[in-house]
């Protein structure tokens, strides 16, 4: 596709040890008050990667919890939560505390922080051949706001929120279980958390898109980006247009829990449903948000370690504008079974089925990708090719659920749980390992362990399809969602994705394993260890690449051009 | 022009806070609302085992016996254990859709899933680099890139029309003749009121572990009071919330409809034949959300207006005379009218 020169630092980089690029401010200016994209990135993939460490513990609750029919822990947690005297209502509401902690951890504080926070503030200037983000400054207060965010909503967690401690709400926070169904502090603080996220997203969207408009390298044009890029430069967009109506949503919310007003409530003259098209609204917008740069990032390995360039470039690139714009026009495929007229189901049924084409476009052109390339099967390599088919397995059931007529039967059952997983914590997730184990090297100057890596992925390979296929079962077989006790047919599903999270998680020891091992006593990672697959401008640089790189702006070829 | 007027009340309120009595006027409805549920709750088992002459009292008219409480079927209208399918279907809509997933969409989306598998394991065989050290520089084919287009756009068009005919199924309404029940859903049990047929609001709260088990019933979706229904008769439900939002779910009669505050959404079927339907509540609304199920007892025409009359109802046809004061006068609560006696 294009050859790309970068004329400065070019793999010489650690003879500049004292060179001003390399001039790196003292700890605590750096860490806690830095303006620089790779540090700032760093920054978000440590929080990215505690607020996972406390999702995946909360889901892991859950599955304990799940595992046989009764309530088994749930009343001991109540009592260690709320004191002794915790009622078993107390423990119910316990459970839709940790329902709703999961969700809002996972989505807002743990796969955005690392794909867009993490990945994107790391790769997108280095891809584009900008020195820094556009606003630097604007970029730390991106970051250091997620912090006050992640704790309003860690401490709801233990201020009143009606029946028991915390916000029992669900991370979709429909009113008016949330104003008149949850009284006192606790789902306040919650919102605020979800303002300030919001904030935090909005300002790093604005940067984002400011930076990849206006600071590209001689002769990136917008059509030889890297589609990594392109993917954070839709995203950012999703971003900039959803995040404001949450915002706007869940500030009705609060006026209408402690001004008097009467958005949501009918009583009032307003409507619970408004609340439910606000939020989905965004609530749609944020699933792409979610999985796009996951699709960047999946096209950059697939490409690397197939020695070819992405097949249907273009396509690709326009694939992900088409789902971007299509994802916002079907939001009210969430909301089927809230009594909307046939007409407009109807029409929600086919817009949503239409995301499936640029979504196959996307599938068949991986796989065009490999198809005559050079495949070495490597680490990240291993985790794209895991999210390609997973990714189809969510996507298939994702074109069940669009016909309004059969979600009626499959609305907030396990189905649904299982199908967003499959996306999510089997797309998204995947699509994050990968992109770690891909640009580990570059971040942290070592190689991770290959052993360790590949191991990682069939133990967890294993464990979250074991997790989550069943749950497909379970949906069909009509259980609902969000419940911490069933009857007693749903047990052998139930018990079989409770054993998925356990190897799951022993997946999760050999990755935290070989990360602290890689940290620690990992081999030296050369500029370029993926060989001549690698293209993109982060692999001209060194490993890790200076503090300040292209000073001198790259510039590049176009005479490969074909 | 009513938002700009809220909008400007929301300032108001927010500057004087001593104004906003509407907020708090609503949050004692609520707590006033949420009073019988407690005592409902804790009452279920009694409302069930003592049900045996029903609202003999308060409906002068009953003198006729409410019939027996059905039997349910093992691994009818409920979960089977293992179950990895669709649960067996008893209304026209729920054969069409059942139909439509089990013939059109699984089919397909297994055969995507697998020719998506092969082609990948394929290309990763036959591509890997020690047998393919050269990679190819292809990077287009529009014709390929045509097809993969247009080849799924035809896929959905086959599959939407099956499915838009599903919805409109869906949406028929119901004829005139149709038994009606208001179905109103409480933090959290459920109401069933039967306004045509003069018969007052009675409540259903789930049945304990012991006594659904001595019942031979699934525990966690048995409760002590069934909305009972006729099998073969068209049907309408107007299901409401009174609360927060709950969704009035039963899989076995493709039915799922949200309880929401302030609306009356409609839901019309038919039930192919008698037998008891199991469901449970199916949007997030509190703690016991888990805990508020739903029985349909379907019986036969004459046994269902035996109950009617059991209930002191009229059945259909009859001239509803003292039922326009009927559901005023009966107040909502737990031991008003049980639908169907728990005989053991």
């Amino acid at each position: 596709m294009t050859t790309i020169t970068a004329d400065h630092h070019h793999d010489h980089a650690h003879d500049h040890d004292h060179h001003d690029a390399d001039h790196k401010p003292a700890f605590f200016q750096r860490w806690f008050m830095s303006t620089n994209h790779k540090d700032i990135g760093t920054l978000y993939l440590i929080f990215a990667i505690i607020a996972g460490i406390i999702g995946g513990g909360i889901s892991g609750l859950m599955r304990a919890e799940l595992a046989h029919p009764g309530i088994q822990y749930l009343h001991t947690w109540a009592m260690m939560m709320d004191g002794p005297e915790a009622t078993l209502d107390q423990a119910y509401h316990l459970w839709n505390v940790l329902i709703t902690a999961h969700g809002l951890i996972m989505v807002f504080f743990m796969v955005m922080p690392a794909m867009i926070g993490g990945f994107g503030n790391w790769f997108v200037p280095i891809m584009i051949g900008a020195p820094d983000m556009a606003f630097p400054r604007m970029n730390n207060v991106s970051f250091w706001l997620l912090i006050p965010a992640f704790a309003l909503l860690l401490g709801s967690t233990f201020v009143p929120g009606g029946t028991g401690n915390g916000a029992g709400t669900g991370w979709t926070v429909y009113a008016p279980l949330s104003t008149s169904g949850s009284a006192g502090p606790a789902v306040d603080m919650a919102i605020l958390s979800l303002h300030i996220a919001g904030a935090s997203s909005i300002l790093g969207a604005i940067n984002f898109i400011t930076t990849i408009l206006n600071m590209r390298a001689p002769g990136m044009t917008l059509h030889k980006m890297p589609l990594f890029v392109w993917s954070v430069l839709v995203t950012a967009f999703l971003l900039l247009l959803a995040l404001p109506v949450l915002a706007a949503a869940i500030t009705m919310l609060l006026t209408d829990r402690n001004f008097g007003t009467t958005f949501y409530d009918a009583a009032g003259g307003g409507d619970p449903e408004l609340y439910q098209h606000l939020f989905w609204f965004f609530g749609h917008p944020e699933v792409y948000i979610m999985i796009l740069p996951g699709f960047g990032i999946v096209s950059q390995i697939i490409s690397t370690f197939s020695r070819k360039p992405v097949f249907g470039y273009l396509g690709m690139a326009y694939a992900m504008v088409a789902i971007g714009v299509v994802g916002f026009v079907v939001w009210a495929h969430h909301m089927f079974t809230t009594g909307m007229s046939v007409n407009v189901k109807m029409y929600f049924t086919a817009a949503t089925m239409v995301i499936a084409v640029p979504t196959g476009i996307k599938i068949f052109s991986w796989i065009a990708t490999i198809w005559g390339g050079s495949i070495s099967f490597k680490t990240p390599m291993v985790w794209a090719l895991g999210f390609i088919f997973l990714f189809t397995v969510g996507g298939v059931t994702g074109v069940v659920l669009a016909n309004g007529g059969v979600d009626d039967v499959l609305h907030d059952t396990y189905y649904v749980v299982a199908h967003f997983h499959y996306v999510l914590s089997l797309g998204a997730v995947f699509g994050l390992f990968a992109g770690f184990y891909y640009w580990f090297p570059k971040m942290s100057g070592k190689m991770y362990n290959e052993f360790l890596g590949q191991l990682h992925f069939w133990v967890f390979f294993i464990g979250v399809n074991l997790l989550f296929f069943p749950m497909h079962f379970l949906g069909l077989s009509g259980m609902p969602r969000r419940y911490p006790d069933y009857p007693a047919a749903f047990e052998k599903w139930n018990e079989l994705a409770s054993h998925g999270y356990e190897i799951m998680a022993a997946g999760m020891g050999i990755f935290f394993i070989n990360l602290i091992w890689s940290l620690a006593a990992g081999k030296k990672a050369e500029a370029n260890p993926w060989g001549e697959g690698a293209t993109t401008l982060e692999w001209t640089l060194s490993s890790p690449p200076p503090f300040h790189q292209f000073e001198t702006l790259p510039v590049i070829d176009d005479t490969a051009h074909h | 022009m009513n938002k700009v007027k809220s909008l400007v009340l929301a300032g108001l309120l927010a500057l004087a806070p001593s104004l906003a009595m509407g907020g708090h006027a609503l949050a004692q409805d609520n707590a006033v609302a949420a009073a019988p549920a407690t005592e409902n709750a804790a009452a279920p088992a009694e409302s069930a085992a003592n049900a045996t002459a029903p609202a003999a009292e308060a409906a002068p008219v009953a003198t006729v016996a409410a019939p027996p409480r059905m039997k349910p079927t093992e691994g009818i209208g409920m979960p089977k254990p293992g179950e990895y399918t669709l649960q067996e279907q008893f209304t026209s809509t729920g054969h069409t859709a059942r139909w439509l997933h089990d013939v059109m969409l699984i089919p397909l989306i297994f055969a995507i899933s697998i020719f998506v598998l092969i082609l990948m394991l394929y290309a990763m065989w036959k591509f890997r680099r020690s047998a393919n050290p050269i990679p190819s520089k292809t990077a287009h084919n529009t014709m390929i890139e045509v097809i993969w287009t247009v080849l799924p756009v035809v896929i959905l068009l086959v599959v939407a029309v099956p499915s838009i005919g599903l919805l409109a199924d869906q949406y028929k309404p119901a004829p005139k003749d149709a038994v009606v029940v208001k179905v109103t859903g409480y933090q959290w049990y459920w109401g069933y009121e039967y306004p045509d047929n003069g018969i007052p609001e009675f409540v259903s709260n789930m049945l304990p572990e012991d006594k659904a088990k001595a019942n031979g019933e699934p525990y966690l979706l048995a409760p002590d009071n069934r909305l009972v229904l006729p099998a073969g008769r068209p049907i309408k439900l107007i299901i409401t919330g009174a609360d927060v939002i709950h969704a009035f779910a039963v899989p076995s009669l493709w039915v799922k409809m949200d309880a929401v505050p302030g609306r009356l959404n409609e839901k019309s079927f038919t039930i192919d034949e008698p037998g008891v339907y199991y469901g449970q509540c199916s949007e997030l609304c509190g703690a016991r959300h888990g805990f508020m199920p739903i029985a349909i007892e379907a019986l036969p025409p004459a046994q269902f207006d035996q109950w009617v009359l059991s209930q002191g109802g009229k059945p259909a046809g009859t001239a509803p005379a003292a039922t326009a004061t009927a559901p005023q006068a009966a107040e909502k609560t737990a031991d008003a009218a049980p639908a169907a006696d728990a005989k053991i």
